[in-house]
């Protein structure tokens, strides 16, 4: 499975990639593999204000519906507006086309508590879920 | 060819001027309605019936339900769906005419029978369940737990105690539950179970405080386990001021043995489409009456019975109540069909149900648990989780295990459900099934077992002997074609598409 070194991550499976104080957010790969098929997602609202940890998306798969939720807190500034109406490239492309969103982050002590491509690997071969 | 292989829509099988039945033209100019009518109700096009003729009818119906499986047909073992076998006495009662000739706009004085009926249906849910008071309205589970978050809303808004916006559910709990108390602007807070798979109480204490509405619970559990905690966690969820919910799933274990009343809940809503044998899954209508304690009375909705002396009335609305949740008094005829099921058994025989539901739950695994390892192996209530996941690493996941049944002559399990157990498989027999069913379904899930390790390709392909085979659920899902309007308008935006001219 592929988790990018430049990317943090965290225990529900949400990537975080980082430029400047803009956060990109999606789902991982092996996410994306665990809840297969992706039919639906109800992106973040642009301009919501997000809490780190606190559900701000819903996906949607033929197994069932996930929260994602938010790696940073802070205000969307940006809205995958794509996924609407192809939820599939977040099955293509989890870590391109498929993000859900960019979040304009409130505090870098957020970004560094996030786990390293390391981190997350392990954390999966442990069976957090 | 047993079943038809006409697959056309009644729609496709529709010819101008054919008709089912004929009218007498003497009556039809009589009664015509476009005489009367204010011309503001007519439609502007006529309703695009499908024109056929009786037998085609018929024969479309009778040939579609031929590729049922039913609990009339079929050994269907769905997990935490309680599919028990509908006695016929129930159909029997239901359609005796004096039930089912009355108008719900009929005076009260002339359907005291019926009155009587739903009187003594919430006298025997109550006594069942140690809860004080019923609503029979609710027209199904999910709507009897949306019925019940509006009473623990409006519970906690009685007493200005406005700041209470947390629902905690488990991490096992049925979906409906999370997705009811969105519904209401809850936040949801998913707690996660222990190992033993249960509530975890440090993680659940550490999560109640002056904003939690309430815990919403199973019990048993999704993995057929007894909350053995459960006397703590209520302790602890009324020391918070939250309330606590009973969804009622999967009482069929519990009938006559324990009480969500005496275990602290609240609101406890019941299932009659599950545990009380009315029709279930498309055969529906659903009940999902609701229960609570005396000091929720005030706030439940009406119509309620009220039994004056020997007689029954409609009782005086509170101004606290949350409103009506369904028109009239829910669905009566299966509130009637529940209360047959009640007579017919008694309450000696209501307690044998949840004896042999879970004697059989353990009978199966016992027997499987040496070829698909169980999730909790522990003695389990009326239904257990088995995990496929060694099967995984050959591609093979449970919904396939599901598909390969049906052509053993099986309905599926629950599969990939609860989320917390790896390619889960749910299985819950009920009370109904023999021992020989039970065994002849065993080795059919033995054999499946071999076939994974075998001839995988023959589970991967499943079923083999199903009209229809594996439907496109992903396309489903993501381009519904879900009316007939639909198809005309799939069909019309193909056309306009440029096709390709051959090479």
């Amino acid at each position: 499975m592929n988790f990018p070194k430049e990317l943090k991550y965290t225990k529900t499976h949400e990537w975080a990639k980082r430029e400047g104080n803009l956060i990109t957010v999606g789902i991982t790969d092996y996410a994306q593999k665990e809840i297969s098929d992706v039919v639906f997602v109800e992106a973040p609202k642009l301009n919501a204000v997000v809490e780190k940890g606190k559900a701000m998306a819903v996906v949607e798969s033929v197994k069932a519906a996930f929260d994602i939720y938010a790696p940073v807190s802070g205000k969307v500034v940006k809205v995958n507006t794509n996924l609407e109406g192809d939820p599939a490239i977040v099955n293509q492309d989890a870590y391109g086309r498929g993000f859900f969103c960019q979040i304009e982050m409130a505090s870098a002590a957020d970004w560094d508590a996030l786990l390293t491509s390391e981190a997350y690997e392990k954390a999966i071969k442990e069976g957090a879920h | 060819m047993l079943i038809s292989k006409d697959d056309r829509l009644i729609f496709e099988k529709s010819s101008a001027g054919r008709t089912g039945a004929g009218l007498p033209t003497a009556f039809i100019a009589a009664k015509n309605p476009f005489k009367t009518l204010n011309p503001k109700f007519r439609r502007k096009e006529d309703a695009q019936f499908p024109e056929v003729a009786e037998p085609e009818i018929i024969r479309h119906y009778v040939n579609l339900s031929r590729k049922n499986f039913s609990i009339d047909t079929h050994f269907y073992p769905l997990g935490s769906c309680t599919m028990k076998y509908n006695p016929k006495l129930n159909e029997w009662a239901a359609a005796q005419e004096g039930f089912s000739q009355v108008h719900p706009h009929q005076p009260e004085s002339t359907i005291q029978g019926y009155m009587h009926i739903l009187y003594e249906l919430e006298q025997f849910l109550k006594t069942m369940t140690g809860m004080d008071h019923f609503t029979l309205q609710p027209a199904a589970g999910a709507h009897g737990e949306l019925t019940g978050m509006m009473l623990i809303h409006a519970y906690h808004h009685s007493r200005g105690d406005t700041k209470r916006r947390k629902v905690l559910v488990p991490d096992s709990s049925h979906g409906t539950n999370p997705a009811t108390a969105a519904l209401l602007g809850y936040e949801v807070v998913t707690l996660k179970s222990n190992a033993r798979g249960r509530v975890d109480l440090a993680e659940l204490k550490s999560h109640l405080d002056e904003t939690s509405a309430c815990l919403m619970l199973t019990n048993p559990n999704t993995m057929g386990l007894f909350e053995s905690d459960i006397l703590e966690i209520t302790k602890a969820v009324h020391q918070a001021g939250a309330l606590l919910y009973y969804d009622g799933a999967n009482l069929n274990a519990l009938l006559g043995i324990a009480r969500p009343g005496d275990m602290g809940f609240d609101i406890v809503h019941l299932n009659l489409h599950k545990t009380f044998s009315t029709p279930h899954g498309g055969g529906g209508p659903g009940a999902g009456p609701v229960g609570v304690k005396a000091y929720l009375l005030p706030f439940l909705p009406h119509p309620l019975v009220e039994k004056t002396g020997s007689a029954y009335r409609w009782a005086a609305e509170s101004k606290q109540s949350v409103g009506r949740v369904k028109s009239f008094f829910g669905n009566a005829g299966m509130l009637l069909r529940a209360y047959t099921y009640i007579v017919t058994l008694g309450i000696d025989g209501i307690k044998k149900i949840s004896e042999d539901a879970v004697i059989n739950a353990n009978y199966l695994k016992e027997k499987l648990k040496d070829v698909l390892p169980v999730a909790v192996d522990e003695v389990c209530m009326h239904e257990f989780v088995l995990t496929l996941k060694a099967a995984k690493a050959k591609g093979i996941h449970s919904g396939d295990v599901g598909k390969r049944l049906l052509d053993y002559g099986y309905h599926a399990p629950t599969v990939h459900f609860p989320l917390v157990v790896d390619e889960a498989l749910m299985i819950e027999p009920t009370e109904s099934e023999s021992r020989e069913t039970l065994d002849l379904f065993i080795a059919a899930l033995r054999q499946i077992a071999r076939e994974i390790e075998e001839s995988p390709e023959l589970v991967l392909g499943a079923p083999w002997t199903m009209p229809i085979g594996r439907p496109d659920e992903v396309k489903a899902a993501r381009n519904p074609i879900l009316t007939y309007r639909d198809v005309v308008r799939e069909r019309e935006k193909n056309a306009k598409e440029p096709v390709a001219s051959k090479p």
